[in-house]
């Protein structure tokens, strides 16, 4: 009774709506309406308060403090910061192109926001829309977002900004490679484009599609952070080089749509991975200790606590990894693209391909692998455990081939090729390493 | 309706118009969202002229050229290349879902198919790296 005591309100609010209005509309319409104002409102807050964890993680890290003054524990820092933004003059520098650098910024934030549309951050009523090509529709906004960067680089007129644009733009091109690339393999295993979809099949599975893909997992991963032009991968803004990179031009709360946008891509690219390889809401003995009782509404809300405490994890990791790494110089940055994130995507959708053909071939050999065809691929004890299999393995395997191809490569096996320069003939074309001066 | 809205009859029903409506919904606010503070802080922030403020930073020497110079051509190689290889994804996307179809009556004759898609690939994809378009400097 008391789960019923918790819908009455929503359902209350719902025959009052459908007197007014058709059942369309008010489906797809007025509760996405209010679902939409939830999420923009819930990630404006992200987004203000992601930049005063960055600080004080960042200091933790290097043993600081961090901001202190404004409020308890410096908790007010980024309304003080918002309003300071808000007061400040925003200026266009003469020769630029006026338009496009009033509206680049826009396309940035509205490229970056728009995905969270269909990312299902819960079971029932925190699904936005179901889109059927979700994860397509995905990959394609984001791309949107490199537009408005190479848009605003271009029209600031500033040679810093128009540098920093290109080097972005090259760079999110190239990682976006790997990233659609890495995706594929996932995909086989549910079967569908749907996000929501895909969850359905890790529930269904009861299994975390990491655990069949760790290769995707971390080829998405990494091309995430580089898509989003975060440390390590912070070229396009490389403050000791090129000032500020495409924005150095901009100023004010102008400035900050472009921070807007890259903190809700990071939410996007977490939310993302989260939902492709970390089971989305899906967690272990929820459903049962909840829906399976008739608390629908707890359940909804503790798979939503479940999705946003995943997607809170592969967002600390981010801060983590931006003050333990260094930066990327621009050539390591394109090699680990397209010489290490590109062979190691297609070697996963190999494996991935021959891994299920294998469990097919396993289960009309009598061992029972395939349970059913419901929702993704339903696999038995034995067939995970297969996938799995093969899922290390491709680790192994990938390891192995991408060795073997940047054998001779810059930046790899340094010592090795030191060792080897002087007994062995370079190949023609261009010296992987500059040959040493040979003594007499 | 909101509690069957968004599982069954977004899989169901839904069809390519209604489950899109969201999506506009969440445009008009995406939209609105950045615009409203930049309305706002019109009445609020300072405007003030000056020559030297309006010049393209460039370390405090004034700048000699314009910006849109010519720039190196490998980022159009790297363009080349990302079209090839989005274009792939695309076909390869369709290719992981219908895998399996609905009784696994084609599979292999998918895998065959895909090793020989990604086989042409990877001879082009030899040919660039030992071109060396994907070095850079």
């Amino acid at each position: 009774m008391s789960a019923l005591a918790l819908l009455a309100p929503l359902n209350f609010v719902d025959s009052l709506l459908l007197k007014f209005f058709s059942e369309q509309t008010v489906n797809y319409i007025i509760w996405p309406f209010i679902q939409v104002g939830a999420v923009v409102t819930i990630t404006a807050l992200w987004v203000a308060y992601a930049t005063y964890l960055e600080r004080k993680i960042s200091a933790f890290m290097q043993a600081r403090l961090g901001p202190m003054r404004v409020g308890p524990w410096g908790l007010l820092q980024p309304i003080a910061d918002g309003l300071k933004l808000l007061v400040k003059e925003d200026f266009i520098p003469e020769n630029a192109d006026r338009w496009i650098f009033f509206i680049a910024p826009y396309i940035a934030v509205v490229a970056a926001f728009i995905v969270l549309a269909v990312v299902p951050f819960g079971p029932d009523w925190a699904v936005i829309t179901d889109v059927n090509i979700g994860i397509l529709f995905v990959l394609a906004v984001s791309s949107v977002g490199v537009l408005a960067l190479i848009l605003a680089g271009w029209s600031s007129n500033s040679k810093y900004a128009l540098l920093g644009a290109l080097r972005s733009s090259a760079q999110m091109v190239s990682y976006e490679v790997a990233m659609g690339l890495a995706i594929i393999g996932a995909l086989m295993f549910a079967r569908t484009l749907s996000l929501s979809g895909i969850v359905a099949a890790q529930q269904s599975n009861s299994i975390w599609f990491l655990l069949y893909q760790p290769i995707g997992f971390v080829i998405f991963l990494i091309s995430g952070i580089a898509e989003n032009n975060r440390a390590p991968f912070d070229l396009p803004e490389a403050e000791s080089e090129l000032v500020a990179g495409f924005h150095t031009e901009y100023s004010g709360f102008r400035w900050s749509l472009f921070f807007m946008a890259e903190y809700t891509a990071m939410v996007v690219v977490t939310a993302v991975a989260t939902t492709l390889y970390l089971g989305g809401w899906y967690f272990p003995f929820v459903y049962r200790l909840t829906e399976a009782k008739g608390y629908h509404n707890a359940y909804v809300v503790v798979s939503l606590i479940v999705f946003l405490a995943k997607a809170g994890l592969l967002l600390y990791l981010y801060f983590w990894l931006r003050w333990t790494l260094p930066r990327f110089r621009y050539d390591q940055l394109m090699d680990l693209g397209w010489k290490w994130l590109l062979p190691a995507a297609l070697i996963n959708i190999v494996v991935s391909a021959i891994a299920i053909v294998t469990l097919q071939a396993l289960d009309g050999s009598g061992l029972i692998t395939i349970k059913s065809m419901a929702s993704g691929l339903n696999l038995t004890a034995a067939g995970k455990g297969i996938a799995i299999a093969f899922g290390v393995l491709n680790l192994f395997l990938t390891a192995g081939i991408l060795s073997l191809i940047n054998w001779r490569s810059r930046d790899f096996n340094l010592k090795q090729q030191r060792r080897q320069i002087r007994l062995v003939d370079l190949p023609k074309g261009k010296p992987a390493v500059a040959p040493a001066v040979s003594e007499p | 309706m909101l509690l069957q809205a968004t599982t069954t009859t977004a899989h169901n029903i839904g069809g390519p118009g209604t489950a899109y409506l969201p999506v506009m919904v969440f445009f008009v606010f995406a939209v609105a969202f950045p615009v409203m503070p930049l309305i706002l802080g019109r009445f609020l922030r300072p405007w003030k002229y000056g020559k030297d403020k309006m010049r393209p930073y460039e370390c405090g020497i004034d700048p000699e050229t314009g910006a849109h110079d010519r720039f190196t051509v490998r980022y159009y190689i790297v363009a080349m290349l990302f079209l090839i290889f989005d274009v792939e994804t695309i076909f390869l996307l369709p290719w992981a879902i219908i895998f399996m179809g609905k009784d696994f009556s084609f599979t292999l004759f998918a895998l065959i198919e895909m090793l020989i898609f990604i086989g042409i690939l990877v001879v082009g994809y030899y040919y660039a790296w030992r071109k060396g378009a994907l070095e850079w400097a």
